[in-house]
């Protein structure tokens, strides 16, 4: 194994850290669904790409800026997370959690499609200014797109941790991811929370999405490169964890960037699967997670 | 006396009046040939596929509005156009459906898997068959009589481009000796990296590291970092477009500047799309890829009417219209739209066939491959793409190395 100087590794570190908060924003999503309705969601990965076309059309059709794309998308994307859960999957389980499982997936297979159809197969990027400017921190060079996106991603957990702990809304979240039964006997409308939280994780693929876009590319099966990361990530900080997102975000970002250093890039992936399968194996409720 | 002439010049008359309607008269009734176009114009490659297609339209367009077939009456050409979705399946399906419905020949395909399937499909029925671009050496060394491939293959690709190279170093005064090669784990890519640690240092470069990474592949900061450390005069880079185009950009944030890039068929480095959407990116990186003859007024013409559509200028359009016209031209010398006929025409084309615009010798085919098939070296030079090798075909000096 080649040995590296120690601003390379530390840049490597920080290249890690910064990528991991925007895993982290998608795991987030994933994570809340899991947590509230205990379902694992299929169509995660097809939204995110949803979310990173629209901030593609956002900037190639009326030229918003990615970052500004933010403010539209987002009641959007709650808007339609809503409605997907409310009038799709929630009618469509009819009570079984294993319906769901196939409702999303089949929601995934027909987003994707029709996403195929629509903006065909070509690979998408958005050209913006400050796309290429960096960072200077020392002799370390970062890239500007992802400092931001590490900043909105803390302050999109911070608000969301806000939201779960101090608002009304946030309780009967947290009191139906408890108890579902106990919840609706003091009357808090199950399904109306069931849709809330899923058009916040929804909400928070349309943030990951336009703060992906700068520095990423688009196409019908970009999504599913993040979510198979997201998913290591919610197993490992504990499956409907917030924080566990957030921080096993940052953890599995500099893994995957200090193996990539280390092993290669093709290697690299290696060690996101290899700690998926040890915490299943010695820790399954992952590093915040309650006993299920 | 007159009673003898009067017949006979009635005769004379009404030969006269044939000859001068039998070209109309034939003209009206010469049957269009139909000939097969096979691109993938849905799925993973349809922006080759269309970009395929866009050339095959436009050199049938000019036939037809030129007289089309001369030595068949003046007949049209009529496009059969098949979808091979991507896959070598749906490149066979629609091979059986374009014979069916009674195609002469058959003209494309793009990926190699898709003309490895198709010409084999097209074979059974004695059909002929031009591939457009795929590469694979094994497409004509299955002894498949009715299987031509206009353009180089891999092998030939791949010695030029590592003759190029050392022929590039060497009048630079050997600038660059030590070499990264950066790959996609694929098949394709890591072929490539493997020729390229088994014949570099035979030509006087050192290959120092060779970076695989999956495709697609999400980040390359630490392929830029891993260059930095090691920093080599060249990067080699072989990848599918997004993932270069990623490394490019990556390498011009982290102010990464080698004494030059120099790919090989690469998806990204001879495509317009890259030059205009990240010109900085795109300066000066070399490839050696299929491209158009700059010298031929035909190919700024045909660029024109491409451009004019809004289009990019990819390979695939000159390609694929300098294969139909190879067709056009085998049904000129076979004097009958029949597939036998054709065949036996391809196999004796020679340098008077000058329809075509690509930069190649005479036309000479050995077991369907045309020997006079060449890839050229190209680079991205003020917004643009030129041909810096070989110097017959060269529209520009080469930049090497790079300013500092």
């Amino acid at each position: 194994m080649r040995s590296f100087p120690i601003e390379i590794v530390g840049e490597a570190v920080l290249n890690g850290l910064l990528t991991g908060a925007i895993y982290g924003l998608v795991a987030l999503g994933l994570t809340l669904v899991y947590g509230v309705l205990h379902i694992i969601n299929f169509a995660h990965g097809a939204l995110l790409t949803l979310a990173m076309y629209g901030a593609f059309v956002a900037w190639h059709t009326f030229g918003l800026d990615p970052y500004l794309a933010i403010l539209p998308l987002v009641p959007l994307f709650f808007a339609l997370g809503y409605g997907v859960q409310r009038f799709i999957i929630g009618p469509a389980s009819r009570g079984q959690d294993s319906n769901i499982l196939l409702v999303t997936l089949g929601l995934s297979i027909i987003i994707e499609n029709v996403m195929l159809a629509v903006f065909r197969s070509d690979t998408l990027s958005v050209q913006v200014d400050y796309a290429m400017e960096v960072v200077e921190l020392g002799p370390m060079l970062l890239g500007y797109p992802r400092v931001v996106g590490f900043c909105v991603a803390f302050l999109v957990a911070l608000l969301l941790f806000v939201l779960l702990t101090m608002t009304d809304t946030g309780r009967a979240i947290r009191a139906v991811a408890k108890e579902r039964t106990g919840a609706a006997l003091v009357g808090i409308n199950v399904g109306h929370v069931y849709a809330v939280t899923f058009g916040i994780g929804a909400a928070c693929l349309a943030v990951a999405a336009c703060l992906l876009l700068p520095f990423f590319y688009v196409n019908p099966r970009v999504g599913n490169a993040f979510v198979l990361v997201a998913f290591t990530i919610v197993v490992l900080g504990g499956m409907g964890s917030v924080p566990g997102a957030l921080l096993g975000g940052l953890f599995i970002g500099v893994v995957e960037s200090l193996s990539g250093l280390y092993l290669g890039d093709s290697l690299g992936q290696l060690g996101i699967f290899l700690i998926f399968i040890l915490v299943l194996l010695f820790r399954p409720t992952g590093l915040f997670g309650a006993k299920a | 006396m007159s009673q003898v002439f009067s017949p006979s010049r009635r005769a004379l008359l009404l030969g006269a009046a044939g000859i001068l309607a039998a070209p109309g008269l034939s003209r009206a009734q010469a049957a269009p040939v139909k000939l097969g176009i096979l691109q993938p114009v849905t799925g993973a490659l349809a922006q080759d596929g269309e970009y395929g297609r866009l050339g095959a339209e436009l050199a049938i367009n000019e036939i037809n509005s030129t007289g089309g077939i001369k030595a068949l009456g003046g007949a049209q050409i009529q496009m059969v156009f098949g979808d091979a979705r991507s896959t070598p399946e749906g490149g066979t399906a629609e091979v059986e459906r374009m014979n069916s419905e009674g195609v002469v020949a058959v003209v494309g395909g793009f990926a190699s898997p898709i003309c490895l399937a198709a010409s084999q499909a097209a074979a059974r029925y004695d059909l002929p068959y031009i591939v457009d671009v795929g590469v694979a050496d094994a497409i004509v060394t299955r002894g498949l009589r009715n299987t031509f491939r206009f353009s180089p293959g891999f092998g030939s690709v791949t010695r030029a481009a590592l003759d190029n190279l050392a022929t590039l170093n060497n009048n630079a005064g050997r600038p660059a000796r030590t070499v990264v090669v950066v790959h996609e784990d694929g098949l394709f890519g890591s072929g490539m990296a493997q020729l390229m640690q088994r014949e570099l240092p035979s030509r006087g470069f050192e290959v120092v590291e060779t970076i695989s990474h999956p495709t697609p592949a999400r980040d390359m900061s630490n392929i830029a970092l891993r260059i930095r450390s090691l920093n080599p005069d060249l990067i080699i880079p072989s990848s599918y477009y997004a993932e270069f185009v990623l490394l490019a950009r990556t390498l011009q944030q982290r102010r990464i500047r080698p004494k030059g890039i120099y790919c090989v068929l690469n998806g990204a480095a001879s495509n317009f799309r890259f030059v205009r959407e990240f010109p900085d990116a795109a300066n000066l990186v070399m490839d050696v890829n299929h491209w158009a003859d700059p010298r031929k007024p035909k190919t700024a013409e045909l660029r024109r009417a491409v451009e004019a559509q809004n289009r990019f200028w990819l390979y695939n359009t000159p390609i694929n219209y300098s294969a139909v016209m190879l067709v056009a031209d085998a049904l000129e010398r076979a004097g009958k739209a029949d597939r036998t006929a054709v065949t036996e025409a391809l196999t004796k084309t020679d340098g008077s066939f000058t329809r075509h615009i690509m930069p190649y010798g005479p036309t000479r085919f050995e077991n369907g491959q045309n020997m006079a098939a060449q890839a050229v070296n190209t680079q991205v030079q003020n917004n643009d793409i030129k041909v810096i090798f070989p110097t017959d075909f060269a529209d520009a000096q080469p930049v090497f190395p790079w300013p500092a």
